[in-house]
């Protein structure tokens, strides 16, 4: 195809607003950790993000965007964006080096997420060690399997702008690696202050911005499409707030935090169906995301589970959510697929395969992971560099 | 009258509270501090590299109570604070002169 520059110049824009997304992130689940743990709560999401993009670069656009191998993974062809090009290739309408960067993004601000779980704990050397083998091993084949040309999107499951690929397989694989890692000393005896509430705001304020070029740009074009996807995005988000605070208000005071939790869980859930759906559509699933992901939250805290910022009840389930949306809202006045509104039930069980298999790819796998860092070099600090806290003993900073 | 200091950990202020609470101990007073004991803080250990984190963040409540109560509120912290770890605090008794209201004129010495 011929470059377009309206197209290219969206996709770089759209670009740079997902890259805020990781710091964003930072700075959310940094605002919600104890004060001894701030600064290796935003650090690890920059570190999330420094480390993903020289896997990128080296090997990881390869796998997942590389020519397929028998469905499952992406050659080694491109690795050192070896024939990424100024040009476009195939159908895109920009340079392939753009979608490269595009893509990028999207795998650094998963594993950042994933960060959820390591909250107040982690030993910095295995994180590094576990993100590399975690965004290799689980993110780049799920993003071949969706978006690469691999075998999930042969089954006809449709996922706009990444809720499999981001946010179920961030979500569920926190899950799993709850399961291994264990509580922080103290959850469920203490109570753990957040450190900063309006610095969370003002995380989830960039998420939400970033947002826009996640699901806008996943049009890969300036176009109606993109403009759907931007509108719906926005809906969904602030449907989803309102639905928190509601659901959260009838048990006690509606927190800022349940606000801008009920705003990404509204953003998560329309994140798979952003280029599917109407905008009443989106109202619908932001609010449904915001009340379910809520619950689930409460559901993790009375099992006791230390999946300590979230990550799977707002954003592995708000992702399962996502994609049986996509399924029941679908519709042909947005795009070219239907849902079970329509009347196709297909669409709907194609959306509940892809959902099973990336819920059990990532959890799976993971934990498998999990066993082995902690096995060898060990998942967590000593219980003395627990409770002087992380940015003293990993970092020797204070806030 | 004598005033009670007691420097605990931080994440074991809400356990003293409800223990004063039960022993009839309801006004008190907190400070966020930071302090360390005998033991010099703690060591961390970095592959032969020493790293001492001295000061650590404590919480410093104070109780005003009567002469005859200063047991009874230190037993009350003594049983809600401990960990049997270093690091679980001191408990300071100061001789109070004098408490004057300041919505009144009453005051008691």
């Amino acid at each position: 195809m011929v470059l377009d520059s309206g197209d290219t110049a969206w996709i770089l824009a759209a670009t740079a607003l997902v890259m805020l997304m990781t710091p964003g992130v930072g700075f959310f689940y940094g605002g919600m950790v104890r004060r001894k743990n701030v600064i290796s709560m935003i650090a690890l999401s920059f570190i999330a993000f420094a480390l993903v993009s020289i896997q990128w670069v080296l090997f990881g656009y390869s796998l997942s965007f590389g020519p397929d191998v028998s469905g499952f993974i992406g050659g080694l062809s491109l690795a050192g964006l070896t024939g990424v090009g100024l040009d476009p290739s195939g159908t895109l309408t920009i340079p392939a080096l753009a979608f490269m960067m595009y893509q990028l993004v999207f795998a650094t601000v998963t594993l950042a997420i994933l960060t959820s779980v390591f909250a107040e704990r982690v030993k910095i050397s295995a994180f590094l060690v576990f993100g590399l083998l975690w965004t290799t091993l689980v993110y780049d084949p799920l993003a071949h399997w969706v978006w690469g040309g691999g075998w999930l999107a042969g089954l006809g499951a449709l996922d706009f702008a990444g809720g499999t690929v981001v946010h179920i397989s961030a979500g569920f694989s926190a899950l799993a690696i709850a399961l291994v890692i264990g509580k922080r000393k103290g959850f469920g005896v203490h109570t753990m202050e957040p450190a900063n509430i309006p610095m969370a705001l003002l995380g989830a304020a960039l998420l939400w911005f970033g947002w826009f070029g996640f699901n806008a740009g996943s049009a890969l074009a300036a176009n109606g499409l993109a403009a759907n996807a931007f509108v719906v995005t926005n809906t969904a988000a602030a449907a989803g707030a309102l639905a928190w605070m509601a659901a959260s208000w009838y048990h006690g005071r509606p927190a800022s935090l349940g606000v801008v939790s009920g705003a990404v869980a509204g953003l998560v859930a329309i994140t798979p169906a952003a280029g599917y759906v109407t905008p009443l559509a989106a109202i619908v699933i932001g609010a449904v995301a915001g009340v379910f992901c809520y619950g689930m939250m409460l559901l993790r805290i009375k099992k006791g589970l230390d999946e300590s910022l979230d990550a799977w009840s707002i954003h592995g389930m708000g992702g399962v959510w996502g994609a049986l949306a996509v399924g029941i809202f679908a519709s042909a006045a947005v795009n070219s697929y239907t849902g079970l509104l329509s009347g196709n039930v297909t669409q709907f069980t194609a959306q509940i395969v892809a959902v099973v298999i990336s819920v059990g790819y990532a959890f799976g796998v993971s934990y498998i992971l999990a066993r082995i860092v902690d096995a060898t070099i060990g998942l967590r600090v000593t219980e003395n560099e627990e409770y002087v806290g992380l940015d003293i003993s990993q970092h020797g900073e204070t806030a | 009258m004598k005033m009670i200091q007691a420097v605990i950990r931080p994440e074991k202020l809400d356990d003293v509270k409800r223990a004063l609470e039960e022993k009839g101990f309801i006004a008190l007073t907190i400070l966020d501090v930071k302090g360390r004991g005998e033991q010099k803080g703690i060591i961390l250990q970095y592959r032969g590299k020493k790293v001492e984190v001295d000061f650590l963040p404590k919480v410093k409540i104070e109780v005003v109570v009567q002469d005859g109560e200063a047991e009874a509120a230190i037993g009350a912290i003594r049983a809600s604070a401990r960990t049997g770890k270093i690091g679980d605090g001191k408990i300071f008794v100061l001789p109070v002169e004098m408490m004057a209201r300041v919505r009144t004129d009453e005051v008691w010495t």
